[in-house]
């Protein structure tokens, strides 16, 4: 009969795990998935250069002949004279409405859903079912929104088809995003940070200040910045509520008004006039370009902010 | 005696809580006379808590004592950290928990709706499980209570801060970084850092919730030690997992343990016995207590 004493069991469940463990095989699947996951990338980073590339490439001769003149004059028929003035005071003007209408709105309702709303009553889940899919509704149906409640109900206050008309408009197409961005964010609190607020005796609303929305601060930031730069970009609801594209000599709140992306959408269609130096294509290119730059101003802001509120939360 | 009606409550129920209950009684009566002040802080009568229609925990009827330790032990689910957070109304942020029985602190029913449950936490304080200072400094987290409070002054509040880290035994090891964040502290001095926050507001009660659970054992003897110097000043229940901890520091100890419901598959947590800790640990009434101390179960 062939002992096998302990040790020498041992050994060979040594020899054995050696062997195991010092195989070649490669893991084929997962240098596959790599590869695929390398090309999604670089397929996407393509994709935003080719874009990046096509606008400055279209605009650059304008710009290097225009320059600041080109930010600064009106819409008009001549392009070789034409700016994008008016349409940018409208997009600020929108700019301006989302953040202190949707921002304010938008995060004091996820606040209140979050924090006070019972999160087991029907009542909520409703509303916050509602508010996701609303978050999914087409920009147009906004638009139609806009029209029916901002120019004709509320004329008398917006002055009808305005810039407020359409600041108002663009606040509400953004406000399900900062409501849901902003519940994720104050979500995502430790309980621990609220068990803490309320163990020193602070109140609910001391809490939520003075711990809650601080920690939060950066997702909600985050879903701000997101919300404002789809407000700046969108061009179909402002159609509807009637953004001029033709001439547009004075700028206002209450009266006609204009937008960066109006702009672009009413350009890219139009044909070069016979006797003129530069096409409309080459000025809507120049102000997808400008529109693109205030975007990322803005990014790059938010992430600032975002940095240093973290760094605060982390303790550094 | 106040527990009469629970006793003769639990009696219907035929359960064999009679010892115990006698025995937590007469804790009681012996504790009035000699030793510590052994004033009752809180007079708990049959509280049960319910998540929505099932019953967490239930029978919690004891007392505790002024500058004593009552430590809470038990096997996990066995509703201590619940009923802990009953005593300063912690359970009222989840919108199911609701309360059975009576919490009296000092007299008065905590679930009155009269009471306010916001003062009820400044006066009973809390220190929880993972150390969870303020993302701010140090000072700020310990002044945090006392600003609430309307200290606004900086001669003051540089006071409170002082007074409270050297009471919590951090004051020597923070003092020269007193604007640094609490969060880069390590973990047996970020709960001291908490209990400073605590003893800021000037409370009666600290409750302390497995405070050491998340700490070495240094730290743990650290915290430890404190809680035996903080009983001059502070009536402390401390959740443990730990009896070796219970054993050490408390003077009188629940046991708590868990059943099984007649109707569902989750188990209810029961007090089964309250008393001295020298008692619960030597000689304690009931055979799950003795059986749960002496390591055969949990």
């Amino acid at each position: 009969m062939p002992l096998m004493t302990p040790s020498r069991a041992g050994a060979a469940a040594a020899d054995s795990v050696r062997s195991r463990i010092t195989t070649r095989d490669r893991d084929v699947a997962g240098i596959v998935m790599l590869a695929v996951l390398l090309v999604a990338m670089l397929l996407t980073l393509l994709a935003l250069f080719a874009l990046l590339a096509q606008v400055v490439g279209e605009s650059a001769s304008l710009l290097s002949a225009r320059g600041l003149d080109f930010v600064t004059s009106p819409i008009g028929s001549d392009p070789d004279q034409i700016g994008i003035w008016s349409g940018l005071y409208g997009t600020i003007v929108i700019g301006a409405m989302v953040l202190v209408v949707a921002i304010p709105m938008g995060v004091g309702a996820a606040i209140y859903l979050e924090e006070y709303a019972r999160d087991d009553s029907r009542l909520t889940r409703a509303i916050m079912v509602n508010i996701r899919n609303l978050a999914g509704v087409p920009a147009v149906i906004y638009g139609v929104l806009g029209l029916i409640i901002f120019t004709q109900w509320l004329g008398p206050i917006t002055g009808g088809k305005s810039a407020i008309a359409a600041g108002l408009t663009m606040a509400v197409l953004v406000l399900p995003i900062v409501v849901i961005t902003s519940i994720e964010a104050i979500r995502a609190v430790p309980s621990g940070l609220r068990d803490a607020g309320y163990g020193v005796g602070a109140s609910r609303w001391e809490t939520i200040r003075d711990h809650v929305l601080p920690y939060a601060a950066p997702g909600i930031l985050t879903g701000t910045v997101l919300s404002i730069a789809r407000a700046l970009g969108e061009a179909a609801p402002l159609i509807i509520v009637g953004a001029v594209t033709g001439l547009l000599p004075e700028t206002s709140l209450t009266g006609f008004f204009s937008a960066v992306p109006i702009l672009i959408f009413q350009w890219t269609g139009r044909s070069q006039p016979p006797n003129s130096e530069f096409a409309f294509t080459e000025s809507a290119a120049a102000a997808g370009l400008v529109l693109l730059v205030i975007v990322f101003f803005f990014n790059a802001a938010a992430i600032y902010l975002r940095n240093r509120f973290e760094r605060r939360r982390a303790g550094q | 005696m106040s527990n009469v009606s629970a006793q003769i409550e639990l009696l219907e129920q035929g359960l064999d809580m009679t010892s115990a209950l006698v025995d937590n009684a007469a804790a009681g009566e012996t504790s009035g006379h000699g030793g510590h002040g052994g004033q009752v802080v809180f007079d708990l009568q049959a509280l049960s808590v319910f998540y929505g229609d099932f019953r967490a925990v239930r029978d919690g009827t004891l007392r505790i004592h002024d500058q004593e330790i009552t430590a809470f032990i038990g096997p996990s689910g066995c509703g201590k950290t619940t009923m802990l957070r009953c005593f300063n109304r912690m359970n009222d942020f989840i919108p199911t928990a609701r309360v059975e029985g009576k919490v009296l602190y000092y007299g008065v029913d905590l679930y009155d709706p009269a009471v306010n449950a916001t003062e009820v936490r400044r006066r009973i304080g809390m220190v929880f499980q993972q150390p969870n200072p303020f993302p701010k400094s140090i000072y700020d987290t310990v002044a945090y209570g006392p600003k609430l409070l309307g200290v606004k002054k900086r001669g003051p509040l540089d006071d409170v801060v002082e007074r409270s880290l050297r009471a919590a035994a951090l004051w020597d090891e923070v003092t020269d970084r007193l604007d640094e964040s609490g969060l880069g502290l390590s973990g047996g001095q970020q709960q001291r850092l908490c209990i400073a926050r605590a003893i800021a507001v000037e409370p009666d009660v600290i409750l302390m919730d497995e405070p050491c659970s998340a700490l070495d054992p240094i730290a743990t003897a650290r915290i430890e030690e404190l809680m035996a110097e903080m009983k001059r000043d502070y009536t402390i229940v401390i959740v443990t997992h730990n009896m070796q901890q219970a054993a050490r520091v408390s003077d009188r100890t629940a046991f708590f343990t868990t059943e099984v419901n007649p109707d569902s598959d989750r188990r209810t947590g029961i007090l089964v016995e309250y008393d001295r800790t020298e008692k619960i640990f030597s000689n304690p009434a009931d055979q799950r207590t003795e059986d749960y101390v002496t390591g055969r179960f949990g």
